[in-house]
């Protein structure tokens, strides 16, 4: 009984995570085929991170550092340098602040169309993520907001990333 | 004889690892930048160094392939750990080597001194147990951190081959090997929206004290499950606590053997090196009981 009390503690804090999860996502369990992962998932359990990115200036503001430092990264930089930049930040501008419940419409491509030729790999994709987390930094953006948002972006690597 | 079987472990080891660095050469070949072959995961991702070796939290391997290198990537640590209980201490150092982000090799020697406790058993103050610790770990499936939207977590399998030098002191013990090999399966998921992780470990096992007191002994002498698992909350980009807990078995009469437990801060301020503090309770050891302490840790690679 003594040593099965610590396993059931640790079930406990799994169970705790998984349904507060489920009770602010839809958990699929994975390969299950249908619908790819949205380009733009709107969470309504989301809106009081949208404040605390400042709402949409703040979500542009924060787009201007986020692609300075895409461009200062030698491992992004080759994916952006060529790219139109200002339409690419209005994109995100969109699709950040409809994941955040925000009040925007995104009319961008899908992630699969976006990036389809582009040859993205794990290392690439974790740079953006890495230099994305450098500007929520630069914004004082509250890390535990940061990571609801960065939740909702994770799942997009089987569409962005080709190249295995 | 085992010392045969222990240097063609090495040998594999090498070899493998020789042919695993040649063919990720090879594919950057075309001219990439000299940063795309490492460092590629994000911070905190890639554990530390638990004290046999393998990369998870301080007692137990997770699920996780060590080093920041990702898909493509290569990427080492090394370690040296310290726990000090109020009757022994244990020095604790290794490296780990991990390739694409799916194969991971360790290595580890544990020195765990007795102390005054070698003096009242006739050994010697300061008799101390030395035990090599090899590890190999293969991702099955799954990604920890990026398959946010799955409840599938990452899962992987290793094994650790120990080898103890007190052959004759662990056969008067009661313990029926010096040598051993652990088997165990991890499960580890990163609930983003929680900054919560969550591993849970499977370890098939002999080890008497996790190898340091012999293998198999005059109780129980065949491989038993034991179950392991961590909990770690991410404070902050560079700043991790959690606590974790590892079964254990009883195979010898006249040393009982309690699970273990910790609590830990761990602090990474950038991808070369991290510190692990933790407050370890490792219950009876020998002929001492309610074994606690401190645990400190350091690890540092690319």
């Amino acid at each position: 009984m003594y040593k099965t009390l610590p396993c059931i503690l640790l079930l406990a804090a799994g169970l705790v995570a998984g349904t507060t999860v489920s009770a602010q996502t839809t958990m699929q369990p994975a390969g299950s085929g249908g619908d790819a992962y949205p380009a733009a998932p709107r969470d309504p359990a989301l809106k009081p991170v949208f404040e605390e990115f400042g709402g949409k200036p703040g979500l542009v503001a924060l787009m201007n550092d986020f692609m300075d430092n895409l461009m200062a990264d030698p491992v992004t930089r080759p994916f952006f340098q060529n790219a139109d930049r200002e339409h690419i930040k209005a994109e995100l501008v969109d699709q950040f602040c409809v994941i955040l419940d925000g009040p925007c419409t995104y009319t961008g491509k899908d992630m699969t169309t976006a990036h389809r030729g582009m040859n993205v790999d794990h290392a690439d994709f974790n740079a953006l993520v890495e230099d994305l987390q450098k500007a929520m930094n630069k914004h004082d953006i509250p890390f535990r907001a940061q990571n609801k948002l960065l939740a909702k972006l994770a799942p997009m690597h089987q569409q962005i990333i080709t190249k295995p | 004889m085992h010392k045969f079987r222990r240097q063609k472990m090495l040998l594999l080891g090498a070899l493998a690892l020789a042919g695993g660095v040649v063919s990720l050469q090879a594919a950057a070949a075309d001219g990439g930048d000299p940063t795309d072959n490492v460092s590629g995961k994000l911070l905190l991702t890639g554990g530390v160094s638990q004290v046999e070796g393998s990369a998870g939290g301080g007692l137990t391997p997770w699920a996780l392939i060590g080093s920041y290198g990702t898909q493509g990537q290569f990427g080492a640590n090394a370690f040296y750990t310290r726990v000090n209980v109020q009757d022994y201490h244990l020095d604790d150092a290794g490296a780990m080597f991990g390739i694409d982000n799916r194969v991971e090799f360790s290595v580890a020697q544990q020195r765990f001194n007795t102390e005054d406790v070698g003096a009242a058993l006739g050994l010697g103050r300061g008799f101390t147990f030395k035990q090599n610790v090899i590890g190999v770990k293969v991702r099955l499936f799954g990604d920890a951190v990026l398959d946010q939207d799955s409840w599938v977590p990452q899962v992987s399998v290793g094994a650790q081959y120990k080898s103890n030098n007190q052959g004759a002191i662990l056969h008067a013990i009661g313990a029926k090997s010096d040598h051993g090999t652990d088997y165990y399966i991890s499960a580890t998921k990163l609930f983003l929206s929680q900054s919560l992780l969550v591993d849970a470990t499977l370890r098939f096992t002999k080890a008497n004290q996790i190898g340091i007191l012999g293998f198999g002994g005059d109780k129980h002498n065949g491989y038993q499950a034991e179950f392991e698992g961590s909990v770690a909350y991410l404070l902050s980009r560079n700043w991790a606590i959690g606590a974790e807990y590892r079964q254990k078995p009883n195979n010898l009469g006249i040393a009982k053997e309690d699970d273990w437990y910790d609590a830990f801060v761990a602090w990474a301020p950038n991808k070369h090196v991290s510190l692990t503090l933790a407050y370890a309770d490792l219950g009876n050891i020998v002929i001492k009981n309610n074994q606690h302490g401190l645990y400190a840790s350091v690890q540092v690679g690319f």
